[in-house]
């Protein structure tokens, strides 16, 4: 998030989009719905199901599946030809406003409505009511970057907020909401392919040397590496021979699972380290059983950027070992030695060779986090960024052009599918499965249907039914919800029993390698 | 007095912020007046009256929580009128319902028949759930107030223990509003609100039904923020006890909001789990990390290293296992280069073990190939 949680209680108006906040961010959800209810802001809800969210918003805005940049082109359209945009912000902070104002101008409402089914007006009114606020929030998650054209879908809605200021202000921002516990600290501490810790480019050299020298190394690694989903395929055409799988369960989590499992099972070796024994675990040379949170001292970034303390309530069972101590024996084994006291000098060290780190430490952090960049020991954290300049100098307008998802419904395939998860699992299951009674509160998976497809279909509430796409098949019950529109399904992706990832598509998006979790195409058919 | 924007509490001159209530300028002074139905962030209701103070030149005796400081006013927060308020709305709330802590007596009829009437409504023969954790019980101790010189009436709703999280126990229920207040004012689930009138109010869920078929989503705030035993966790309700129990600070390990939550630790075991008052979450909690943490304790997690051999797992030492994947990356790397080999770390796991993954994975396995669950 550029801006913090708090924040969006200072904001005027707030744009939701592709995010089921109540369902998967619920404590933020409680900060949009305060805004809304105590300090009168304005919600704009855009999203292809009728989440609870929309019941707080001023406009309810319902695009087609995979038609995001073509919505965010059409309020920038809208924007410009009425003359909204914040000139100052767009002269001073920002440059290529002219290519993009140029892409843009085809994208009249009434275009717009051809691709994405939201009416002109629709648009128009929302294009109006975020302009002319004095802050306004952007917030999404998953339905914006689970596409072949993710990464499309963010800029566009960098260049929204850039156009109408709303950057380096309080209340306003882009703010993605982070699904996982430490997704933004994997990605800052170099868990990425083409960076090492805090975003320095593998290629370059400068960073490399500095590594070399505090890691005590020669020859690291300069080429860029592979993505989650693309070292999947990999593993099947030969290219990667071993896995070393911590804490994830991708055989529920990845897109196309009938081919990721001949993919992993074509490996020469595959290790995973987790806290039970998932589906990809089942399939592993060696299991190594690893702590939990409640176990462990460290520390997890969150989606503010704020680094926060992870402290050990109770002790682990059996033999299970922190995950760094594993990692540092397999090291050490192979011939580098990586020993450390505890977590704490592991930070030191990390503090040390990333500079947005490198003013935070154990002791300041004991009793509230820190959001980076924190480069000094003095410094206060970044609550708000780009306040001043842009990381780059002046932000850089994106000129865009929509592109339809790479699957879209057809006469064999006549419905869309998309995913995502309810409130009360998580992710791929193993944490909140057991729990008595969040099974009692959704004990098995289902797929959203509206009313009319269904009745269309002759299948009934609580039918089982087959579902379909060009991958593969699954069964589940049928829930008719006031959440569907029709002519798309929604099926949560927690059950590996009915996993919906056998159904969706593995296409990625051609930069940040993303696959289109969020759109395909799928038939139903009455029995199982 | 000659500054304008003062008053005094107590004999204390205290400043006065814009929009202030008496309570909030005594807050800031470390005058405690004490509160039930206050809950920090939302609007007053006055609803309890024990906050009650005493202001020169009002006819009547003013809650401090509703009430706006004003320059010149002149507090007292423990007059003898006060007290005597305070207690006897402690005396009529602990007459009502099953308070049946010590401190609660009677003279009306006989105590062991009231004792043993609880103990046949809660299935227990303990005394209250929240025993030492009750914000009247700490009152009626602070003011010395017994149930005395009141009928005692009995709870007039059943208990409701139908949905897998919260028993809410009407008997023990003050009607002080602070869970309708955190459900629509803090988390705005808009799930619970008073229902009926007079004698027969009762806190209701959808036109009075259980919370399981309303739209309750069971983040838990009403528990955490009920003074008395009306709402507890199930799973807590006379199998923990506060004093059993250690608190430790930690981040949730859900998603990424990052909610600072107390984990209460018993005999090595996570008993219950609570909001930390501060940010991002400001003591909220959802569903899933209030009531989702039986998964720690699992009887499923794995407790030893298992290696793989003719297709079935078998127990391993740390040693061999060690050894067999070190022997095996370091084959591997060794024959067909380190960009045969991949590396999925974690979104799961801590920020020192995700940089231990990636000095690993540059380093010793001299690859780039490390990525984690971001896109999934």
């Amino acid at each position: 998030m550029t801006n913090t949680i708090a924040d969006i209680e200072e904001a005027d108006v707030i744009l939701i989009t592709g995010s089921n906040t109540s369902e998967n961010h619920p404590v933020i959800s409680a900060f949009v719905k305060r805004a809304v209810t105590r300090r009168g802001a304005k919600l704009i809800v855009v999203d292809p199901r009728r989440i609870k969210m929309t019941e707080f918003a001023e406009h309810w805005i319902r695009p087609n599946l995979g038609t995001d940049v073509a919505w965010i082109n059409g309020m920038m359209h809208v924007i410009i030809k009425e003359d909204l945009h914040d000139k100052t912000f767009v002269e001073d902070r920002t440059e290529k406003f002219d290519e993009m104002k140029a892409v843009v101008e085809k994208y009249t409402p009434e275009h717009v409505e051809s691709i994405t089914g939201i009416p002109a007006e629709k648009l128009i009114e929302a294009a109006r009511l975020y302009a002319q606020a004095p802050a306004g929030s952007i917030v999404y998650c998953m339905g914006i970057t689970q596409h072949t054209t993710g990464t499309d879908n963010v800029k566009s809605l960098a260049n929204l907020a850039m156009l109408c200021g709303n950057l380096g202000i309080r209340g306003g921002g882009v703010n993605p909401l982070r699904g996982q516990n430490n997704v933004q600290g994997a990605c800052d501490l170099g868990g990425l392919p083409n960076v090492l810790t805090g975003y320095q480019a593998v290629d370059n050299l400068d960073a490399i040397k500095k590594m070399e020298r505090a890691w005590n190394v020669t020859g690291l690694p300069t080429k860029p590496g592979l993505t989650v989903t693309k070292m999947v395929p990999k593993a099947h055409s030969g290219e990667i021979k071993a896995l070393y799988i911590i804490g994830e369960n991708p055989l529920v989590s990845d897109p196309d699972l009938n081919h990721a499992k001949k993919c992993l099972s074509n490996l020469d070796f595959l290790v995973v380290q987790d806290i039970f024994l998932t589906e990809t675990a089942r399939m592993a040379d060696v299991v190594l059983p690893s702590k939990c949170f409640a176990e462990k001292d460290g520390t997890f970034s969150n989606t503010e950027r704020r680094v926060q303390r992870v402290r050990k309530a109770v002790d682990s069972p059996g033999l299970a070992k922190d995950d760094w101590k594993i990692t540092c024996e397999i090291a050490t084994r192979m011939g580098y030695s990586m020993s450390y006291k505890d977590s704490e000098t592991i930070f030191n060290e990390l503090a040390s060779v990333t500079p947005s780190y490198a003013g935070i430490s154990y002791p300041r952090i004991d009793h509230e986090g820190l959001h980076w960049p924190c480069p000094t020991p003095e410094h206060p954290g970044t609550p708000i960024l780009h306040g001043a300049q842009f990381t780059r100098g002046k932000g850089m307008f994106h000129a865009i052009e929509w592109i339809a998802p790479a699957e879209v419904a057809d006469d064999d395939y006549p419905m869309y599918l998309t995913t995502g998860r309810v409130l009360y699992h998580y992710h791929t299951g193993t944490m909140t499965m057991k729990t008595e009674g969040l099974n009692e509160r959704v004990p098995e998976s289902f797929v959203e249907i509206t009313r009319g497809d269904a009745q269309g279909m002759g299948i009934e509430d609580g039918e089982r039914v087959t579902i379909a796409s060009r991958r593969g098949e699954i069964q589940a019950r049928v829930r008719i919800s006031r959440k569907a529109v029709d002519g798309t399904v929604f099926i949560p992706f927690h059950f590996a029993q009915a996993a919906a990832n056998k159904l969706t598509n593995a296409a990625l998006d051609p930069i940040s390698g993303i696959p289109e979790l969020k759109v395909c195409a799928v038939k139903l058919s009455k029995g199982a | 007095m000659e500054q304008t924007n003062l008053m005094v509490i107590n004999g204390n001159e205290l400043p006065i912020e814009p929009e202030e209530t008496i309570l909030d300028v005594a807050r800031r002074g470390h005058i405690d007046i004490p509160t039930l139905c206050h809950l920090k962030g939302t609007t007053p209701t006055g609803a309890c009256r024990i906050c009650v103070v005493e202001v020169k030149g009002a006819r009547t005796l003013l809650p401090a929580c509703s009430t706006p400081a004003s320059p010149n006013m002149v507090v007292r927060t423990e007059s003898p009128d006060v007290v005597s308020s305070r207690k006897e709305i402690l005396r009529l709330m602990l007459s009502s319902g099953n308070h049946n802590c010590a401190v609660r007596g009677r003279d009306d009829s006989d105590w062991t028949q009231f004792q043993l009437r609880v103990a046949k409504d809660d299935d227990s023969d303990a005394l209250c759930p929240v025993w030492g954790d009750c914000r009247l019980q700490d009152l009626a101790y602070r003011y010395q107030v017994t149930g005395e010189g009141f009928q005692g009436t009995p709870a007039r709703y059943p208990m409701e223990t139908v949905n897998p999280f919260i028993v809410r126990d009407f008997s023990r229920c003050i009607l002080c509003g602070r869970c309708v207040q955190a459900c629509n004012e803090v988390q705005v689930n808009n799930a619970i609100s008073f229902g009926y009138r007079g004698a027969e109010t009762k806190i209701i869920a959808a036109g009075d039904r259980p919370l399981k078929d309303s739209d309750c989503v069971f983040c838990g705030e009403c528990v955490q923020v009920c003074p008395v035993g009306a709402l507890v966790e199930k799973d807590v309700r006379y199998h923990v006890r506060p004093w059993e129990t250690e608190k430790v600070r930690t981040t949730c390990s859900y998603c990424g909001v990052g909610c600072q939550l107390y984990l209460h630790v018993r005999d090595n075991r996570v008993v219950k789990v609570s909001g930390v008052d501060e940010a991002p979450n400001r003591g909220s909690l959802c569903v899933k990390g209030r009531f989702g943490f039986d998964f720690i304790a699992s009887d499923q997690r794995l407790t030893e290293p298992l290696i793989k051999e003719n297709g079935a797992f078998r127990k391993a030492t740390w040693e061999e296992a060690i050894d067999l994947v070190a022997d095996k990356l370091k084959g591997i790397r060794d024959t067909h280069g380190g960009d045969s080999i991949g590396v999925f770390t974690s979104a799961r796991i801590t920020n020192e073990e995700n940089y231990i993954a990636h000095k690993f994975t540059r380093a010793v396995l001299k690859t780039n190939n490390i990525d984690h669950c971001a896109r999934l």
